[in-house]
């Protein structure tokens, strides 16, 4: 790796390999974990049923309780936005959907490319909001440690560098490109490890909470 | 309860840990909100009250024990111990400041459903030995004398004389083959017969058989509040075997928000078995009786009043629509509060902080939000469904010198009653 297009064949080869393969098993570890510990039966007589209430709770957590969102408006919108923003940039990006295209063989349209820069710029600076929140709310600071700040840095790279990189800020471009790649793969990794498995555990934690609250009667 | 040391305390959180358990842990991305959706957090501005954070002990196990990352941090020396200082520091959390009341478990957007887990919690806790002594007396008394205020049956039997005498109707105890066998809570017998008087009288108008049992009175579980899985469950059996016994078939959860939660929820578990009765809630029984016409009354409250939702039998219990239509059978002028059904704001006393005596400043502090919710509404009379409830409140309004009378759902009413001799 002596040159910069040295490292971007590396980060695009064997480095994307490894992270893919740390992603894909520690994601199925992490699952299991939580599917194999199970419950146990249930014998009070339910007053409603558990599936119906569960895939529910599963849609309609996605909105905030409104009462709730008066309390905390900044934690709500800001969780929208830059949710909202990481995904269009990882997703509606031509470049991206054509490396999903030559990986997998599946594709979709894309939106124009200055519109992609708009929303990340728009993620970014909404990133540094919720991390300056982090650190200076009395609940979140009290709440975060080092696996906070850890997911927080690992979710920011990756858009900052494709920022970096969309713009030529960097040169040589094999070089910022490649540590966009990079970053994406940090992720990758530290992913199965920290609450960024949330992404995957909230579909299983939102519906046991509606099935549990549905079986009372309860919508949650 | 057998001598509680840490190890049996690090058992109990283990025997706890299950799949919902798992994935509310590996969701929880410390987004704070839980905290706007609890009282002792939002009336003291303290974030230690963070419902997730009441759970950190019960987090480090899942972490170290039940992920491979966190067994590998625990070899490499990099985890934090759940040791006996630890739980210390967190009793007053998971106890005094936490009412159980399921509020936070309603907002979390990852759908943590936080108060299950502090319940599940609590059981390490007891077993560590790490128990407010106001709640380990009130098991204790639970235990050994039958209730957790300590009332033995001739101070029930002598209660019963005085109602009998004050509506001329008798009070059936121990009669085997009617059809509902009635409980009651030690606070209703003690301060608020008031509710086994509107029994009787409501029950001879629609002409239902029911008994008290004198083995098995008390409705109330003060191992479901302190998290002792065992005291829970012995406590449950008394009711289950006296039922059984007399071939009841149904038993009435009285207007306790924790006794609904026992008996109804929890108890077919606790005993590993669904039950040869059905539980239903008092409130639940006359509203059947209200929508199939047997159950008539007369006349309306004309003053202006609220319900307010004892969350065990509403948000955690699924008794929702009961209440109020049985409000609207008998008041004109009903309102509902800012926060209400579900999403309706803790009275403060529940899930046995009422029983812990060092946390009844913190108690008065969080009644504040209720009293705001009141004071939004401007009424002349609160309705509530829980004698706890009704106790708590009662202490608030006065400790605020607010005058508003808190009245039982069921005795508003027994005073409603059609051809109730009392109303002729």
């Amino acid at each position: 790796m002596s040159t910069p297009v040295d490292f971007l064949l590396w980060v695009r080869g064997p480095g994307f390999d490894i992270a893919l393969v740390v992603f894909i098993i520690g994601i199925l570890i992490r699952l299991l974990e939580v599917l194999i510990l199970g419950r146990k039966p249930d014998y009070a007589e339910p007053r409603g049923g558990e599936l119906g209430a569960g895939l529910r709770t599963l849609l309609t957590r996605t909105l905030p309780e409104p009462g709730t969102f008066k309390r905390s408006p900044f934690t709500v919108v800001g969780g929208y936005i830059w949710h909202i923003g990481f995904f269009i940039s990882l997703f509606l990006f031509v470049p991206h959907i054509e490396l999903i295209d030559a990986t997998i063989g599946l594709s979709w349209p894309g939106i124009a490319s200055n519109l992609v820069d708009a929303v990340a710029a728009v993620t970014l600076v909404t990133l540094v909001a919720m991390l300056f929140s982090r650190l200076t709310h009395p609940v979140k600071r009290l709440l975060s440690g080092p696996e906070d700040y850890l997911s927080w840095l690992v979710t920011f790279l990756p858009v900052m560098t494709g920022y970096l990189a969309y713009h030529r800020m960097i040169d040589p471009y094999p070089l910022v490109l490649g540590l966009h790649i990079l970053s994406v793969e940090i992720l990758m990794v530290v992913f199965p490890f920290t609450k960024l498995m949330h992404a995957f555990t909230f579909i299983i934690a939102r519906w046991y909470n509606g099935a549990m609250a549905g079986r009372r009667g309860v919508q949650s | 309860m057998s001598e509680a040391t840490l190890e049996r305390g690090l058992k109990a959180f283990r025997e706890q840990m299950n799949a919902p358990i798992a994935s509310f842990f590996s969701s929880c991305v410390n987004c704070g909100m839980c905290a706007e959706a609890c009282l002792f957090y939002t009336e003291t501005g303290d974030p230690k009250y963070t419902p997730i954070n009441k759970l950190e002990p019960f987090r480090r196990i899942w972490e170290q024990e039940y992920t491979l990352w966190g067994r590998v941090k625990s070899w490499l020396g990099l985890s934090q111990p759940v040791d006996d200082e630890l739980l210390e520091a967190w009793e007053p959390l998971v106890y005094d400041g936490c009412t159980l009341c399921g509020r936070c478990s309603m907002v979390c957007p990852v759908g943590n459903d936080i108060s299950y887990m502090i319940r599940c919690a609590r059981e390490g806790f007891v077993a560590a030995g790490y128990a407010p002594d106001g709640m380990k007396n009130a098991s204790r008394r639970a235990v050994t004398i039958g209730s957790p205020m300590g009332v033995k049956f001739p101070a029930l039997a002598a209660q019963i004389k005085h109602v009998e005498a004050d509506t001329g109707l008798t009070i059936p105890v121990d009669v085997e083959g009617v059809d509902y066998m009635a409980l009651l809570s030690s606070m209703e017998i003690m301060n608020f017969p008031e509710y086994m008087a509107a029994l009787a009288r409501i029950f001879k108008q629609v002409g239902i058989t029911w008994t008290l049992c004198s083995e098995a009175f008390e409705a109330t579980n003060s191992g479901i509040q302190i998290g002792s899985s065992d005291i829970a469950k012995e406590l449950v059996n008394r009711i289950v075997v006296a039922a059984e016994r007399l071939k009841v078939k149904y038993v009435i959860s009285p207007e306790c928000g924790h006794a609904y939660t026992a008996i109804r929820w929890e108890g077919p578990n606790l005993i590993g078995r669904p039950y040869n009765f059905k539980v239903v809630h008092i409130l639940e029984l006359l509203e059947e009786l209200r929508s199939s016409g047997r159950l008539k009354t007369e006349g309306y409250e004309d003053a202006r009043l609220t319900f307010h939702d004892p969350c065990q039998i509403v948000r955690k219990g699924g008794v929702l629509e009961q209440p109020r239509h049985l409000l609207n059978m008998v008041a004109s002028d009903f309102v509902e509060m800012n926060d209400h059904r579900e999403m309706n704001w803790c009275c403060g006393g529940g899930g046995g902080v009422s029983a812990i005596e060092r946390a009844e400043a913190l108690r008065l502090k969080v009644f504040k939000r209720k009293k705001s919710q009141l004071e939004e509404l401007n009424v002349d009379t609160l309705v509530t469904a829980c004698a706890n409830c009704r106790l708590i409140i009662e202490e608030g309004l006065e400790e605020y010198r607010m005058e508003i009378p808190v009245v039982g759902l069921t005795e508003m009413i027994a005073e409603h009653l059609v051809g109730d001799e009392k109303n002729e």
